[in-house]
């Protein structure tokens, strides 16, 4: 059936009961709303790629260079893990950029979907579902987070301080870090009625020491006993100690592997099970 | 389409939806009526099947929303109070992105997106940014949004409130032209014109319940007379002259800037007003509206 509005205006209309089958959004509702955020992305490509290249080169002409060939001079070439003191650092980098572009993907969209433009209650009114909704995002936010890494690779392989090899399994390091730690702040951006200034507070207070006092740029067993928590705490120091190991061989306890992995295996699950909660708790009010 | 029985809302110790009766038919506008915080657009969320219902039974075509939301709302159309359209993306944007929430493919929403660019007349709009539409164009935009998947029911939800008269009207002729199509349309408001315009049968609502229910011609008949006499004596003599006025037609409601006379025959009403010696400031004669019938019904007035 199909019949026109009126002489200047025709319009089909078949009706959802013939055009829209339900079970399609069901099954692949997380795509439509990746597909979503990645359109959005794209308006500021050109941004995400200058600051996914432009930051990692600062880095490591600043500290890489310039601190490591303080710290290699003055202890010698190989001190530290007996390795360049830019090799030691590439991982701590490449872990900060994993959790840097995965959380950018989730804090501000989710206060856009909740608050500003209130798109997620778009969103919800057609057959998506909350849990899609968080699925969706952090899938969209993995793939910034993945190139993110991959281009950060890509600098630290062009200065000398990764090899190819030692490609990969950085990158999953990376981005797992990344995975874990933005499926909470997804949780936890949800939680917020308004920003408020509390994005700028998570970013001194958690952000911040996590990067400082993570082991990013010296072993986190230099740092006095009383601070060495934070780095415990840390996907950041997980993700570097991690990264470290499997690149360059850094020693390490098999037990310590072992608690590396799980701590992005259950911050993940937590993450992704608080931010279900949350999401359809927020979509239903 | 719609079958409630009993449904009810509760917030805590509150009772935004009490216990109402209502069914929609297919192809009918039906209205939701009422002031600020009477439980329409809580009695629309739960129909939109995005907010789980504290008791009663609602049935939205033929299933449960509680139990199969997602698959309901794929057969919806929601036009939401405040409009939430991506203000990042472009105007034909937010309808392909809306229209893949439904599973829709791009070579079916590309001849869609045409259609309803030129029904909601912006097609010259179509690679602005959202954020730079004016309020009506929005509004628009996000009506066009809700019929992207061709939907079995249309609720619109405060739909011209913000707008300006001439945007009202547009939105109005649009409104209708789905009607002449057999959408079926729900629609909450305050505003009694718009009811007047575009409601086959509206429920009137207040504090979660169900004052009254008819068409706008049955509400008025049951629920007032055929004319209104309209009498100002300045303000701070209505309440004093009113004393006077009893008797004279067949109900009088004394507002504070204005005594309502409603009687059969207005002009008649006035007549008797004069010859007791009263002289009003002004007086108007009119016919019954919706708004005397919410008045009749509830006491206050819909817009405060």
């Amino acid at each position: 059936m199909s019949m026109d509005l009126s002489t200047d205006n025709k319009m089909t209309w078949t009706g959802a009961k013939n055009i829209v089958d339900p079970q399609v959004s069901i099954r692949r509702g997380a795509l439509y709303v990746a597909e979503n955020r990645i359109r959005n992305m794209l308006k500021w490509w050109s941004s995400i790629i200058a600051f996914g290249l432009g930051n990692p080169t600062l880095y490591l002409l600043s500290i890489g260079i310039g601190v490591g060939t303080l710290v290699d001079n003055s202890l010698g070439p190989n001190a530290i893990d007996g390795v360049s003191y830019l090799t030691f650092l590439a991982p701590a980098l490449l872990a900060t950029a994993g959790i840097q572009g995965a959380m950018d993907e989730v804090t501000w969209p989710t206060m856009e979907g909740f608050v500003w433009d209130r798109t997620f209650f778009s969103m919800n009114a057609t057959a998506i579902t909350g849990n899609q909704i968080v699925n969706g995002v952090m899938l969209a936010a993995m793939a910034r987070c993945v190139l993110q890494v991959f281009l950060y690779e890509l600098c630290l392989l062009a200065f000398g301080a990764i090899t190819l090899e030692s490609m990969p399994i950085l990158l999953l390091v990376s981005s797992l870090a990344g995975l874990g730690f933005a499926s909470l702040m997804l949780a936890f951006s949800a939680s917020i009625k308004d920003d408020d200034g509390v994005f700028a507070l998570v970013g001194r207070f958690v952000i911040t020491p996590m990067f400082m006092f993570s082991g990013t740029f010296y072993p986190i067993t230099s740092m006095p006993i009383y601070l060495q928590w934070i780095g415990w705490i840390s996907p950041q120091w997980h993700a570097t100690n991690l990264g470290r190991a499997l690149s360059y061989g850094m020693p390490i306890e098999s037990w310590l592997l072992i608690l590396h992995w799980s701590v992005f295996l259950i911050m993940t699950v937590a993450g992704f099970a608080w931010a279900h909660r949350v999401f359809t708790r927020r979509l239903e009010a | 389409m719609i079958v409630a029985k009993g449904l009810t809302k509760v917030y805590g110790d509150f009772k935004a939806v009490d216990g109402i009766d209502f069914t929609v038919r297919r192809g009918e506008s039906f209205g939701l009526l009422g002031p600020n915080g009477a439980g329409k657009s809580t009695t629309m969320k739960m129909i939109a099947s995005t907010s789980q219902r504290s008791g009663g039974d609602l049935l939205i075509l033929g299933k449960d929303p509680n139990k199969h939301g997602p698959e309901i709302r794929a057969h919806l159309g929601v036009v939401p109070q405040q409009d939430n359209l991506d203000r990042e993306l472009k105007v034909w944007e937010n309808l392909m992105i809306y229209g893949r929430y439904f599973g829709l493919s791009r070579k079916f929403l590309k001849g869609k997106i045409e259609e309803l660019l030129e029904f909601a007349q912006l097609g010259e709009k179509r690679n602005n940014k959202t954020e730079e539409l004016s309020g009506g164009m929005k509004r628009r935009l996000t009506i066009a949004r809700g019929l992207v998947n061709e939907p079995e029911i249309l609720m619109l939800d405060e739909p011209t409130t913000g707008l300006d008269p001439q945007a009202r009207h547009i939105l109005w002729d649009r409104l209708f032209r789905l009607k002449e199509l057999g959408v079926t349309l729900v629609i909450t408001t305050h505003y009694m014109d718009e009811a007047e315009q575009l409601c086959d049968r509206l429920m009137v609502m207040d504090k979660g319940k169900i004052m009254a229910e008819g068409s706008p011609a049955e509400l008025i008949k049951k629920y007032s007379s055929k004319e209104v006499l309209e009498v100002r004596f300045g303000s701070e003599n209505n309440a004093a002259v009113a004393k006077k006025l009893e008797g004279i037609g067949e109900r009088l409601e004394i507002l504070p800037d204005r005594i309502l006379v409603y009687a059969e025959n207005g002009e008649k009403a006035l007549e008797q007003i004069v010859k007791k010696g009263l002289h009003p400031v002004t007086s108007l004669v009119r016919r019954s509206s919706l708004e005397d019938v919410f008045l009749r019904l509830t006491g206050r007035t819909l817009v405060d």
